[in-house]
C-alpha cells in the first residue's frame, strides 16, 4: 500500500535521510529500529508531509503524495502518533478525541457516524471513557498514549504511524499498548508503522522491519529473522560488542 | 501443486522489484561497510553504495570472481566477524586456496527454506523419504538438501555419496520415495540395479532432484524411464549460497531463480555488458539477503539465459534455461569443479616435465572419466621403465590430490600433442550429455 523509493530528508543542512526506499503491505506491522539520531523519526515524519523529502518518491495506494501538505496525507488516510504523545493537556480526552476527527467534521461527514467512532475508541481503551471530562494533562503517561493513539484513529487512518509508543512507560502499560496495536491490525486491518527503541519489543510484534544507521536502511527482513541478526543483536538488543577477528 | 512460500515465490514483479532494491540497497551499504574488498572496490571505481537507486544502477558496480575469493583466504570476504558463523563450506575446487564461504544462523534459516522451496515444487513433501546420495562434508550439496528436506519436514536419509548396491539396498529397505544425487550418478544406480536384476517398478521411488552438474533433456527421459520417477534440475554454488539458487517445478521448462533473494543478470562474458531479456550470456548473481557471505555481482561462469515469461505453475519468478556451458575452462567430472590450470600447476612442479599435456575426458555408460596425457621429454628417462612406471604413479597421486577425482595418466610421445596457435584447447571433451 506504501512504496517509499529513495527519499533524501534534510534538517537544513544536514542531511538525515539517505536514499531510504521501504514499503508496507496492506494490513502488515513493519518496524523501524535504530539507534538514536538514525532517522527513525524523519522517516515518519516525511511520510506524514511535516518534513517533506527533497527528491525521491512516495506512493500510497498507488497515487504520489510526496509533494502533499500534512492536512492533505491525513485526509488520504496517514495518520502519525507523535513522539512524546503531545496530546492537548488543557483539553478534555473528549475534545482530545473529537479533534482528531476534526477534517472529518470539515467535510461534513455525518456526526452519528463519528460519535460511534468515538464509542469505539472507549471501547478499545476503556480508561479514556473513565476520564473523559478530565483534562488531558491529568492522565497519566500511558493513558496520554492511548488517547494520542485514540486521536489519531478518530481520523479513521489505514496507515497508522507510531512513534515510540512505549517511551517512558511502565513495563505492563507498555503490554497492554502493543496489545491495542496488536488488536488493531488483527480487528481492523490497519497497517502500522512503529518506531521503537524498543527493538525487541517492536521485533516480537512486528511482520518485518528495517535497521536504520546514520539516515540509510542497512538491513530488511522478517522480524523474526532480524532478531536473530547478530548486527542487530549487537546494537539494539544489548547483546555482546563487536570484535575484531583473526585473519 | 504446492509452493513452499507463495508470499515471495507468486510476488507481483511490480512489488519484486520494490523488494530486490531495498534489499540491494542494504546489501550494499552492509556490504560496503563490513568488507574491505567491496570497499577498495567500489571505491577504486569511484561508487559509492548511495548511488544506487534503481535496479538497473546495478551495472555500475564491479564483478566479483573467484579470484577475488582466492585473493582474500579464507575469511576476508566475510562481512560478520567470525563468532556469528555457524557455518564454513568450501567450494569444490580444491586448488592450493580454495574459496572458503561462512553462513550465520540466519543465512543456514534462508538456505533451508530455498532449498525448501524447490524441493516443494517438485513434488516432495513432509510424507516423503529422501535418500541423500550426495558426498556430505566440504560440499554444499548434501548438507542443502538435507536441510531442505527436514524443513519440509520430510524423512531424511543421509547416505552420502558412493557405495552403489547398499544405496540401492536402502533404496529397497527403507522405501525411498526421494532421490537426491547428480544425475549421471543416478544412471549409475539405475545401471547397476540393471545389473542386479531389480526392476524399479518394486521401488517407492517417486521423484529424483538432481543437480551439481549439466545434463540434458535426453538424459533426463532417461533416467525418468528407467528409474520409472519425475526428475527436476535445481541450479546453484557454494560462493552463493549452494544449491537453492534456482530450481524446477512440475512443468520442467526452466529453473525458477529465487529473485527475492537472488538478483540475475545476464551479460556477455567478452564485453561484460548487461544483455537484454532472453540473451544468452554469463549468469551473474547478487544476493540480497546474506549476512555472512553477500556475493555482489559474482561471476558464475554459467552460460544460460532468462525466461520473464509467466510459468503456468503461478509463480512469478523467472525462470533460467539449463546451463548450457561455461564462460571459463572449467570441467565438471563426476560433480566435481576442475580446472585445468590445477593440473597443469601440478605438473609445472613436478620436476622434469615441461607440461604439453591433453585432458580427455569422456562418459562410459553414465561414469566420467579423466585422462591426462603427459608427452615425455629426454628427463623423463623414457629408457627405463621403472622410472616412467614411477613418475606416471607420482603424477596421478599428486594430481588426484589436488583436484579431488580419480585420473589416469598415460605418457605419450614427444610431439604427438597437438599445438595450437594461441589459445591451447587442451581439453577434449568427448562426453555428449
Amino acid at each position: 500500500m506504501l512504496k517509499v523509493k529513495n527519499i533524501n530528508t534534510y534538517y537544513g543542512k544536514v542531511h538525515a535521510l539517505k536514499n531510504v526506499t521501504i514499503h508496507l503491505a496492506q494490513g502488515e506491522i513493519v518496524a523501524l529500529i535504530g539507534a538514536n539520531g538514525a532517522g527513525k523519526t524523519t522517516i515518519l515524519n516525511t511520510l506524514s508531509g511535516v518534513i517533506p523529502a527533497r527528491t525521491g518518491s512516495i506512493q500510497f495506494l498507488g497515487e504520489p503524495v510526496e509533494t502533499l501538505p500534512p492536512d492533505r496525507i491525513v485526509k488520504i488516510g496517514i495518520s502519525q502518533v507523535p513522539e512524546g504523545r503531545q496530546v492537548f493537556k488543557g483539553m478534555t480526552v473528549a475534545d482530545n478525541l473529537e479533534l482528531g476527527a476534526y477534517l472529518r467534521f470539515r467535510s461534513r461527514e455525518p456526526r452519528e457516524q463519528i460519535r460511534q467512532d468515538m464509542r469505539h475508541m472507549y471501547e478499545l481503551f476503556p480508561r479514556l471513557e473513565e476520564r473523559k471530562k478530565q483534562m488531558a494533562g491529568t492522565l497519566s503517561g500511558g493513558e496520554q498514549q492511548m488517547l494520542a493513539i485514540g486521536r489519531a484513529l478518530m481520523a479513521r487512518p489505514r496507515l497508522l504511524l507510531l512513534d515510540e509508543p512505549s517511551m517512558g512507560l511502565a513495563p505492563l502499560v507498555v503490554q497492554e499498548i502493543f496489545g491495542v496495536i496488536e488488536r488493531l491490525r488483527r480487528d481492523e486491518g490497519t497497517t502500522i508503522l512503529l518506531v521503537e527503541q524498543n527493538a525487541r519489543a517492536a521485533l516480537k510484534m512486528a511482520d518485518r522491519g528495517y535497521v536504520l544507521e546514520t539516515g540509510k536502511v542497512i538491513l530488511e527482513g522478517a522480524a523474526a529473522e532480524l532478531l536473530e541478526n547478530p548486527e542487530v543483536q549487537r546494537a539494539y538488543l544489548g547483546k555482546e560488542k563487536k570484535e575484531i577477528w583473526e585473519r | 501443486m504446492e509452493i513452499w512460500d507463495k508470499e515471495h515465490e507468486c510476488m507481483p514483479r511490480e512489488e519484486l522489484e520494490q523488494l530486490q532494491l531495498e534489499r540491494l540497497q542494504a546489501t550494499l551499504r552492509r556490504a560496503y561497510k563490513n568488507v574491505t574488498c567491496y570497499r577498495n572496490k567500489f571505491n577504486q571505481q569511484g561508487i559509492d553504495p548511495d548511488d544506487i537507486q534503481s535496479l538497473g544502477d546495478i551495472s555500475r558496480l564491479p564483478f566479483t570472481t573467484k579470484e577475488d575469493l582466492r585473493l582474500n583466504y579464507p575469511y576476508g570476504m566475510f562481512a560478520v566477524p567470525l563468532r556469528e558463523v555457524v557455518r564454513i563450506h568450501s567450494s569444490s575446487g580444491t586448488t592450493g586456496k580454495p574459496t572458503v564461504v561462512g553462513y550465520t544462523k540466519n543465512d543456514i534459516k534462508t538456505w533451508s527454506n530455498l532449498v525448501a522451496r524447490f524441493m516443494t515444487a517438485a513434488g516432495v513433501t513432509h510424507d516423503d523419504v529422501v535418500q541423500i546420495a550426495f558426498g556430505y562434508g566440504m560440499f554444499t550439496g548434501a548438507f542443502g538438501l538435507h536441510y531442505g528436506a527436514e524443513t519440509i519436514g520430510a524423512s531424511v536419509i543421509p547416505m552420502g555419496g558412493g557405495n552403489t548396491e547398499k544405496q540401492i539396498m536402502i533404496m529397497q529397505d527403507y522405501r525411498s520415495t526421494v532421490l537426491v544425487c547428480t544425475p549421471s550418478y543416478a544412471m549409475t544406480i539405475a545401471d547397476r540395479m540393471e545389473q542386479l536384476g531389480i526392476d524399479s517398478k518394486g521401488l517407492s521411488l517417486k521423484l529424483g532432484l538432481f543437480g551439481g552438474e549439466p545434463w540434458s533433456e535426453a538424459m533426463r527421459s532417461e533416467i525418468e524411464s528407467r528409474l520409472g520417477i519425475s526428475a527436476t534440475d535445481n541450479y546453484g554454488l557454494s560462493e552463493v549460497i549452494g544449491p537453492g539458487v534456482a530450481g524446477e517445478c512440475q512443468h520442467k521448462c526452466g529453473m525458477h531463480i529465487f529473485e527475492d533473494v537472488f538478483l540475475p543478470e545476464i551479460i556477455d562474458p567478452e564485453t561484460c555488458q548487461v544483455l537484454p531479456p532472453g540473451s544468452v550470456g554469463e549468469l551473474v548473481i547478487t544476493t540480497l539477503t546474506k549476512e555472512a557471505f553477500p556475493m555482489i555481482r559474482y561471476r558464475t561462469r554459467d552460460i544460460t539465459s532468462l525466461d520473464y515469461t509467466q510459468c503456468s505453475c503461478g509463480r512469478t519468478l523467472v525462470r533460467m534455461k539449463k546451463t548450457m556451458g561455461r564462460s571459463d575452462d572449467m570441467l565438471i567430472i563426476k560433480g566435481v569443479n576442475v580446472f585445468p590450470s590445477q593440473i597443469e600447476e601440478v605438473l609445472v612442479a613436478m620436476e622434469g616435465c615441461e607440461p604439453h599435456y591433453q585432458l580427455v575426458v569422456e562418459r562410459k555408460g553414465s561414469v566420467d572419466s579423466l585422462e591426462v596425457r603427459i608427452e615425455v621429454t629426454e628427463n623423463i628417462f623414457f629408457d627405463e621403465m621403472k622410472m616412467q612406471r614411477a613418475f606416471v604413479d607420482k603424477a596421478q597421486k599428486k594430481i588426484e590430490s589436488v583436484i579431488g577425482v580419480g585420473v589416469a595418466v598415460k605418457l605419450v610421445e614427444p610431439k604427438s600433442i597437438p599445438r595450437f596457435e594461441g589459445k591451447a584447447s587442451r581439453v577434449i571433451d568427448n562426453r555428449t550429455i
